[in-house]
């Protein structure tokens, strides 16, 4: 049977993203009745059982990190709704915001009933206009309705939601950078700890959820816990620190598919699969060469690599949080596959990964700004046929050092970088040996001069 | 330098906020949006109405090279091609030369009549409509070369 979407249930309705429609489809009576019914303490333990883990890269378990909020804090504490969605290849936020904001703010609602926060602050790229001004008609709906404000429905909960554009910075989608520049100032991340949870925006406590994980509360608490765990992966019994990969997910296939689209399936959907039967398969009748699992941090898979013991290859592994990494991955990040076909150089897909990082680094790490710099420009010599036979273990030795995992910088972009970088090189060594061999230039060598930081 | 009414839209965010200081991106992208450019002067008025010092909003300004600075003027569109992975694959570089082959300047630039101010971008999130771009704030899909002419006409008018 196929799967009938829940997130996405109601997106191709006509004014999908209209308070009176959503009202109509149930929207708000879970909200209503956990005001009624629900203490706060009960609607974190349901979100805590079912097990969900955040969508926006990391897989933290929901529920567990809200409990990291200090006990009966006398307040405030803050909401802060993570909108940047800028991980390359990424779009699936962009959906939810436009079609159904209804079903993103319930969870907010729900989300900051539970922590008792009254105030969420909505980061939303600058990108996402039309997301935005939806957002914002959205939240005036709620006002004009009393489900926000003073007072929800008599209830004596208040809460305020407020939205808040970025200026196209990458870097303002990781949690504290985020933060600093809500707070006004450069996006640069803060050292943790303390951790968000402990002293975050406006130095108060704070949780940053992304929009996808707080459309999963919404279901959540509306379909309950069962409703989630009959979906996705339970934990691998041989792996204690597995939380599992329960409940939907939203996909977006990107790249060279003939069918680029954004698609809500259980979560442990194959790589090939989802290309095959979702996005319509490789186009032009060519074949897949590599992937990109989850966003450009994750890294690449080699659809040709046998897996050990097996038939099946690296395109057959399960988008789950563990199955990326079961092929050298980073992880399953935010769910974006993209398709790379086999008439496409590796040397300029890694040289325009190079050019994102570099791009996209904030600065404040030695080994972060030179590193992706230098990476950038080593991959740029390899696209103009001037790549030397040492180039390649230069740039793995790079990759390898830079990133909060071997402890030298102060957020994750720069083990983001170093991920494509290692597996594109170590997974189509072949092909980079032999451009560098043959010195032929890239078909793009002459075009797109390096420009500064974001 | 700032109206009177500029000056009252920024006023009407301080009260969202428990610091004033978090008013500084909007602040910027009101005064960017209405006059193209904020010049130092915009700065030292945003930091009065502000209460912080003019280098605290110009040091927040100059980490988002989104913002135009002294002597610099957006166009009357900012016209984004997206340069990311997605669009890499299905012609965002040639879409790029040829946006800067018809209006005719490099990405960074804008044309001398003012009308257009052509820009690269990272991924937009528009990659199920790869290549991808952005007029001003609004995504606009599936360029074309043709598309795109179409487009750069309409911009010029
Ligand atoms: C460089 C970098 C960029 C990130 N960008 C985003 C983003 O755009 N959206 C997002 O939700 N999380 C992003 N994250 C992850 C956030 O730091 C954080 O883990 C997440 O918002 C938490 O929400 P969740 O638990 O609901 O997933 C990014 C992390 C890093 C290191
Ligand atoms: S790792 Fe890179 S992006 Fe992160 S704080 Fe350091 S320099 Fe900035
Ligand atoms: S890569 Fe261009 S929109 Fe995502």
């Amino acid at each position: 049977m196929p799967y009938e979407p829940i997130l996405l249930a109601r997106v191709a309705q006509p004014d999908s993203h209209r308070l009176e429609g959503y009202r109509a489809d149930g929207g708000y009576a879970t909200f209503e009745r956990a005001l009624k019914d629900l203490k706060p303490e009960q609607v974190v333990a349901q979100v805590k059982d079912s097990g969900l883990r955040g969508r926006g890269g990391a897989g933290f378990p929901t529920g567990l990190k809200w409990t990291f909020l200090p006990k009966d804090h006398p307040g405030p504490i803050y909401l802060c709704v993570n909108a940047d969605e800028s991980e390359p290849c990424t779009y699936n936020n962009r959906i939810l915001m436009e079609k159904d904001p209804h079903q993103v703010l319930e969870g907010i609602m729900l989300a900051c009933y539970a922590f008792k926060s009254q105030k969420a602050f909505f980061y939303v790229r600058y990108e996402y206009g039309d997301a935005f001004r939806t957002l914002q008609a959205a939240v005036d709906e709620l006002y004009a309705a009393g489900l926000l404000g003073q007072n929800i429905l008599g209830s004596g909960f208040t809460l305020d939601v407020v939205l808040h554009r970025g200026a196209g910075a990458y870097i303002c989608g990781e949690e504290t950078g985020l933060i600093e520049s809500l707070e006004g100032k450069r996006a640069w991340p803060r050292i943790k700890p303390p951790f968000p949870a402990i002293e975050g925006a406006f130095r108060k406590p704070t949780i940053v959820n992304n929009v996808e994980t707080l459309a999963c509360v919404t279901q959540i608490m509306k379909r309950g816990i069962d409703w989630f765990k009959s979906l996705g992966v339970p934990p691998d019994p041989k792996n204690p620190r597995d939380a599992g990969s329960y409940g939907p997910k939203l996909y977006t296939i990107a790249g060279h598919v003939n069918d680029p689209k954004c698609v809500e399936l259980p979560m442990g959907i194959t790589i090939r699969e989802l290309v095959e039967q979702h996005g319509g398969g490789v186009w032009k009748g060519r074949k897949a060469k590599a992937v990109n699992p989850g966003g450009l941090s994750m890294g690449y898979v080699n659809v040709e690599t046998k897996l050990k013991d097996s038939d099946l290859t690296e395109y057959d592994i399960p988008l789950d949080f563990n199955g990326p990494g079961r092929v050298a991955c980073l992880g399953l990040g935010t769910a974006a596959v993209t398709v790379i076909d086999d008439h496409t150089s590796m040397v300029d897909v890694l040289h325009n990964t190079c050019q994102f990082f570099s791009h996209e680094s904030c600065g404040q790490c030695t080994p972060c700004r030179e590193g992706t710099g230098w990476m950038l420009k080593i991959t740029d010599r390899m696209r103009r046929g001037q790549g030397r036979k040492e180039d390649l273990d230069i740039l793995v030795d790079v990759a390898d050092r830079i990133g909060i995992m071997p402890g030298t910088t102060i957020c994750g972009l720069a083990d983001g970088a170093g991920w494509p970088v290692k597996t594109a090189i170590r997974k189509f060594r072949a092909e980079f040996e032999a451009a560098i061999k043959s010195g032929e230039k890239s078909k793009y060598a002459k075009t797109l001069s390096v420009v500064g930081a974001h | 330098m700032l109206s009177e009414d500029l000056k009252n839209r920024i006023r009407a965010y301080i009260p969202m906020y428990p610091r004033k200081q978090a008013v500084t991106l909007p602040a910027l992208h009101l005064v960017h949006d209405e006059l193209r450019t904020v010049s130092n002067e915009a700065i030292v008025e945003i930091a009065e109405i502000l209460d912080l010092h003019p280098s605290e909003v110009s040091d927040a300004m100059t980490f988002y090279e989104f913002f135009k600075g002294e002597g610099e003027k957006l166009g009357k569109t900012r016209l984004w091609v997206c340069r990311g992975l997605a669009c890499m694959l299905r012609g965002a570089y040639e879409l790029i030369e040829h946006c800067e082959h018809k209006i005719g300047v490099p990405c960074g630039r804008t044309t001398p009549d003012g009308k257009i101010t052509l820009e690269f971008a990272e991924c937009i999130g528009a990659c199920d409509g790869a290549p991808a771009c952005l007029r001003d704030d609004k995504h606009v899909m599936n360029v074309t070369p043709e598309k795109a002419d179409e487009l750069i006409a309409e911009l010029r008018r």
